[in-house]
């Protein structure tokens, strides 16, 4: 199996965003900034990584658009037993994921591979996207939000959740999924892991993003929920909080 | 300049956010044209003009008996294609989240996702879209054309207006077999289960519940509302297999925009805010009056949750009986 895992550089999610002078993107200067491989592209290096070993051969490679400290991600995914990364290195992750899609499709386009895997989406941009895009501009099948997953040759049964239930969905290989919390438990690096991974190819190519057609205006702190009142203690106050509902906040 | 706002239906019947997408899309100014993909007229269309659609289409094949990603997205994509629309509205549902980002490839753009605000700006568009876990607003300027966006979930509260529609019915060609990836099958939840991600009232419990069998405290309350909310989960009993994952609300969940979120039990951990700090009115119950919750909540109430559900269901009762 040739599996290649598109991953992504995140700011961890218990990072506190502070604005650059900018106005228009996160301040990551200071180190204030803890960043992480994004965690749903975990549980598809996980998933990648299963698929490989049950195959018995195969290659697990690492893709990341990203700037130079991304390779530090992609060490982490080669820590959890990936085998080779790329690094598609850019000074800034571009605004418009179509361009990111664009960059990532010619990358993977000169192989045949058996499944390209994703995250459902990056927890920074909530683009929830590049790998259906990549999917349309490779002219692959292409799954999303797969929580559970068979594969028998070239036949894949997916399911994934949608609001009240579950699809099972038929697809054929070579496919490029997307992939949710639920698939699999992603494993620990071990310290093992962690010497290899420093060992493992890692091929840095720089790439040159177009513009695209999403513009970043303002990035803005949300609005401050209005200051919350305890209404009381114990059962005693639920009286009081009923009434609030109805009377004040009218919701019931 | 027309807008396109994709509807959604599930079963012959439209899906109730498809409503959200045409009251969204008619923020946008100039005329609102929806579009469905169905095997046959569906149960609903009637009422699409009254949320400010000037017609509606239905663009039918046996293929859309289910979802079918990629014979939707070519019918849609080969309709706007000649429609010339300006831009394209979908939900931001799970299946919005699939098929837009196909559309949009097909048409050589990117999907402006997950939108809690849009607006004509001159020749462009400006949309706002909760980032960094909700922590920040982006505001983006959309020069894609057409723009294809997708919005947030009970976000845009669907508004009825006195005005009907035009229909008209298309049938329309799709890949051999309806594609190649092909839904086989729903399982759906065990009937009268609400969604999280389509409540008016969700009611979401945390460790604080002690043992997963004490949610029926929870399931209580829930029914109290009358069939208008359902029971939501932390991460933390997600992982421990207390609850199912398609309840969690959090950044590794559903992200909810109900009327009336009541946590129970639940710390607040900013991936839980992440999910649900969007809510209109936000109740805690908790026994730590410190618990960072309390900051998001509009309303709290500190003490045992074991006592306090049940009183408040009680209540509830009360007004709904």
């Amino acid at each position: 199996m040739k599996i290649a895992v598109c991953i992504k550089r995140v700011p961890d999610s218990e990072t506190r965003v502070k604005i650059a002078a900018d106005g228009k993107s996160l301040d990551e200067t200071g180190g204030g900034v803890k960043f992480v491989l994004n965690p749903y592209d975990e549980f598809a290096v996980e998933e990648a990584l299963r698929r490989k070993e049950k195959a018995g051969a195969g290659e697990v490679a690492v893709l990341c658009l990203g700037p130079a400290a991304a390779q530090e991600t992609i060490r982490t995914a080669l820590a959890m037993g990936a085998d080779r990364g790329v690094l598609l290195q850019v000074e800034k992750i571009p605004v418009d994921p179509f361009e990111v899609a664009k960059v990532i499709a010619a990358e993977l386009k000169s192989t045949i591979w058996d499944l390209i895997l994703f995250g459902r989406m990056a927890i920074d941009d909530y683009n929830t996207q590049v790998g259906s895009l990549v999917a349309e501009l490779l002219g692959l099948p292409c799954v999303t939000a797969v929580s559970h997953l068979d594969i028998e040759g070239t036949k894949g049964v997916a399911e994934r959740e949608i609001e009240g239930g579950i699809e099972v969905v038929d697809f054929p290989l070579p496919a490029v999924l997307t992939v949710d919390k639920g698939l699999n438990e992603p494993r620990y690096p071990a310290l093992k892991g962690i010497m290899a991974a420093k060992k493992k190819p890692l091929d840095v190519k720089p790439v040159q993003p177009g513009g695209g057609a999403l513009e970043v205006m303002a990035l803005t702190p949300p609005p401050e929920r209005k200051e919350g009142k305890i209404v009381g203690e114990g059962a005693g106050a639920v009286g009081e909080l009923v009434r609030l509902l109805r009377e004040e906040a009218k919701v019931l | 300049m027309t807008t396109l706002a994709v509807l959604e239906q599930r079963d012959g019947v439209l899906r109730k956010i498809s409503y959200e997408v045409v009251t969204g899309a008619q923020r946008l100014g100039g005329s609102v044209e929806a579009v469905v993909c169905a095997p046959a007229q569906v149960q609903g269309a009637d009422q699409v003009g009254k949320f400010g659609a000037d017609k509606i289409v239905t663009l039918t094949n046996p293929a859309f008996v289910k979802y079918a990603p990629e014979a939707c997205a070519q019918a849609l994509a080969e309709r706007a294609k000649q429609g010339g629309y300006r831009t394209l509205v979908f939900a931001a549902s799970a299946t919005g989240k699939d098929l837009a980002p196909r559309v949009a490839a097909k048409l050589g753009v990117g999907v402006a996702a997950d939108l809690t605000d849009l607006a004509a700006d001159g020749s462009g568009l400006v949309v706002t879209r909760p980032v960094y876990a909700g922590k920040a607003l982006m505001k983006v300027k959309v020069t894609a054309h057409p723009a294809v966006l997708s919005l947030r979930p009970n976000v845009f509260t669907a508004v009825e207006r006195p005005k009907a529609g035009a229909a008209e019915t298309v049938a329309v060609n799709v890949p051999p077999g309806g594609g190649r990836v092909i839904v086989r099958e729903i399982k759906a939840a065990p009937a009268g289960t609400l969604d999280v991600a389509e409540a008016q009232v969700i009611i979401s419990g945390g460790r604080g519940l002690k043992e997963p069998a004490n949610f029926k405290v929870l399931e209580e309350l829930a029914r109290a509302f009358g069939g208008k909310a359902a029971v939501g989960a932390s991460r933390a009993v997600v992982d421990a297999g207390w609850r199912a994952h398609a309840d969690q609300v959090g950044q590794t969940g559903k992200t909810v925009s109900p009327s009336l979120y009541i946590a129970v039990g639940i710390s607040g951990a900013i991936q839980h805010l992440a999910g649900m700090r969007t809510s209109k009115v936000i109740v805690a119950i908790n026994k730590d009056k410190d618990a960072p919750i309390f900051k998001v909540a509009d309303y709290g109430v500190v003490g045992d949750l074991f006592e306090i559900v049940p009183k408040l269901t009680e209540e509830i009762r009360k007004l709904h009986g």
